[in-house]
């Protein structure tokens, strides 16, 4: 089974590459093509270094005075003039984690109903609303997240706190309604039609052949997605996972309006927390001296850190699942 | 009697100057102006400027990018002029590229204290400076605390725990509050300080006058502070605060306007009013400022600035009570023409 998309895969992209050198020899026209695209390639790898590059210059101020002691630091004082990032960067990858928890059974869920379960001719009208939810501007999410969403989120604290108040996840020292849950409740609803679009996607390329020859052999419907048509389909869907952890780590609006944005290491599910990307947005236009700019820059290095490593382990798990392939090297 | 005189007079040579200055708008081509900063003065500097454009042909464009970031720009000359919620302090002032920098006020703003404490009406809760910033530093937990109940007799409070919520967001309303804070609590002052942005003891952050707005509304016993026209426009219940001559107030433009009229007063206008000594003064008040260069280097666009600036403090003040913000009155006004008089070009002032 696990050879199968290799064997699709490789042979078109060896080809290609030997046809591309073949061409820039071959005519002018190509040529200037070949050379048009390897400029505009490169010009996006110039164009990664050289922000990491700014980062680095606008952070320079705040990287001197606070060295890597910036990453464990749990104080925020402009007044004071001491910076430290832990508690956003522990809020951003809480609610980020919970977001996709939240996220991925359900988009995956869907995605499996649209491919498999309902008439060709249905599909539209199902994925239609939500390639459209995906659409939304963050914004809105955020001002709906605030003025419903959070009231209905605090409803449910209070019963959680009253009855499962003895679990610590559940004992906020108040019910605020913002908080951890209502951002990660945000954050789920905005990752759910990416994830859902694209593991669509994936799923249609599982060859039909393959599934009817598992319903020969005997098997349930149940098996032959659970067997055939997710794992055939699950770097893929990593992947369809990835690009909505990265959506959910780098989200800025809503999260700003429903995250409760205090500076605080997170002890429950109720507490108010900023993320990294909402705090510089919130931040940056009122910071009035150079090292408070640059700290919120040494902010935005730091997050960037984050989405490079996170991306890493996605390629990492990617490559584990279909035993030695990188899609990074594809 | 005499001073009412007087103060006619001195108004109607005021108004008189003014048209004098104003008439025929000598801008000498100049066409545009631009000018960033501060968020807060935005819907007035907008309603301000599209008429300007009408009154002198000048079309003025203003970036409300933060006080900060308006700062920044005009250390850097980007842009005609700045504008800032707050004081610039001496290391900004030493950046600026082209030296001195004036402060001319041009409204005030005042901010209310919002709670949602079911069946406390708009203006039934009293609150006293020390009270408040024992709030803010989380000493005070719940409403029934002795403290409070002691300035409020007759108050039906109840034992809800007080959920503090503040601006995640750095913005001249809470510079303007925690410098209130700074100034009637040393505690406050040594533990947290004042600035657009702080390290806050406690508990909710929103978004914006809309963000606390809105967690004031759902959570009870909730307390937060957010812009008296954000207020105004919401219903909010809102708290009478103890001024320093030991009224009670609620917030108002009309008591906001007063907090400038006081002794002391700086020629330089570049002090925060909050808590201000006028008995009749709402103490969470605060002035936005323009921020122009003294000096300025190209001559055109140095008297169009100052023409800007003057007509701001005269005709533009008309817009100010309409959009919830408080005009210039008596000697802040005085104190602002002065220092629009002060900018020159080669050593010149450019108005007389």
């Amino acid at each position: 089974m696990q050879s199968e998309p290799q064997a699709i895969d490789r042979p078109f992209i060896q080809s290609g590459r030997s046809k591309a050198s073949d061409v820039r020899v071959r005519n002018l026209g190509d040529r200037v093509f070949y050379v048009t695209a390897r400029t505009l390639a490169s010009c996006v790898i110039v164009l990664a270094l050289l922000l990491v590059a700014d980062l680095f210059r606008g952070a320079w101020e705040s990287i001197r005075q606070f060295g890597l002691g910036f990453i464990v630091g749990t104080t925020w004082d402009p007044v004071a003039r001491i910076f430290g990032t832990l508690p956003t960067i522990i809020g951003t990858l809480v609610k980020a984690a919970i977001g996709l928890l939240l996220a991925v059974p359900i988009s995956i869920g869907a995605a499996v109903f649209i491919t498999f379960y309902v008439p060709k001719w249905v599909r539209p009208i199902i994925s239609y609303p939500i390639e459209l939810l995906a659409g939304i501007p963050s914004i809105v999410f955020g001002l709906w997240g605030l003025f419903v969403m959070v009231p209905v989120i605090r409803t449910a604290q209070i019963w959680l706190k009253a009855h499962f108040g003895w679990f610590f996840l559940f004992d906020g020292p108040a019910v605020y309604g913002v908080g951890v849950l209502s951002g990660s409740v945000i954050l789920a609803i905005m990752v759910i039609p990416i994830v859902t679009a694209i593991s669509r996607d994936i799923l249609l390329t599982v060859p039909r052949l393959q599934i009817e020859g598992m319903l020969a052999l005997g098997a349930t419907k149940w098996e032959a997605i659970s067997k055939v048509a997710l794992p055939y389909a699950r770097v893929g869907l990593v992947g369809a996972v990835i690009l909505g952890l990265g959506r959910a780590i780098g989200e800025t609006m809503a999260i700003t309006m429903v995250g409760g944005n205090a500076f605080t290491i997170i002890q429950s599910l109720f507490d108010p927390v900023h993320s990294m990307a909402s705090q510089i947005a919130s931040e940056f236009t009122e910071a009035t001296y150079s090292l408070y700019v640059s700290s919120l820059i040494y902010v935005g290095l730091v997050l960037f850190g984050i989405t490079i490593c996170v991306s890493l382990l996605a390629q990492l798990l990617i490559w584990r699942l279909s035993k030695g392939k990188v899609a990074i090297f594809e | 009697m005499k001073r009412s005189l007087v103060l006619v007079v001195t108004a109607v040579a005021f108004t008189l100057t003014a048209a004098a200055l104003h008439a025929g708008c000598p801008t000498k081509g100049v066409k545009e102006l631009t000018g960033a900063g501060a968020t807060f003065p935005y819907p007035l500097y907008s309603k301000m400027f599209a008429e300007y454009v009408k009154a002198c042909n000048v079309k003025v464009n203003y970036q409300s990018i933060g006080s900060g970031g308006g700062i920044r720009q005009l250390q850097e000359l980007t842009v005609d002029f700045g504008a800032s919620d707050g004081i610039m302090d001496e290391k900004q002032k030493a950046e600026a590229k082209n030296g001195a920098v004036l402060h001319i006020p041009t409204v005030a703003g005042a901010e209310a204290i919002v709670y949602n404490l079911p069946g406390v009406q708009r203006g039934q809760l009293k609150l006293t400076p020390d009270v408040l910033a024992d709030i803010y530093l989380k000493k005070i937990k719940t409403w029934s605390d002795g403290r409070i109940k002691a300035i409020n007799p007759g108050v039906n409070l109840p034992s809800t725990d007080i959920a503090v919520v503040h601006r995640s967001d750095g913005s001249g309303t809470t510079f303007i509050f925690t410098n209130y804070l700074a100034k009637v609590s040393p505690e406050w002052k040594d533990k947290v300080g004042f600035a657009t942005s702080v390290n806050w003891p406690g508990d909710v952050g929103g978004k914006g006058n809309e963000g606390v707005a809105n967690s004031v509304q759902q959570i009870p016993g909730a307390i937060g502070y957010v812009e008296l026209a954000y207020a105004k426009q919401n219903n909010m219940a809102w708290a009478q605060l103890k001024n320093k001559g030991g009224a009670f107030l609620e917030p108002s433009l009309e008591s906001a306007a007063l907090a400038a009229d006081q002794p002391n007063l700086p020629d330089n206008m570049e002090v925060m009013v909050t808590d201000s000594a006028n008995p009749k003064a709402y103490p969470l008040t605060g002035f936005t400022w323009l921020l122009v260069y003294e000096n300025q280097k190209d001559p055109a666009k140095g008297e169009a600035v100052a023409q800007l600036a003057w007509w701001m403090i005269h005709e533009g003040q008309q817009y100010a009570l309409p959009l919830e913000y408080a005009p210039l009155k008596g000697p802040a006004l005085k104190k602002a023409e002065a220092l629009v008089k002060k900018i020159k070009i080669n050593g010149k002032p450019i108005l007389n």
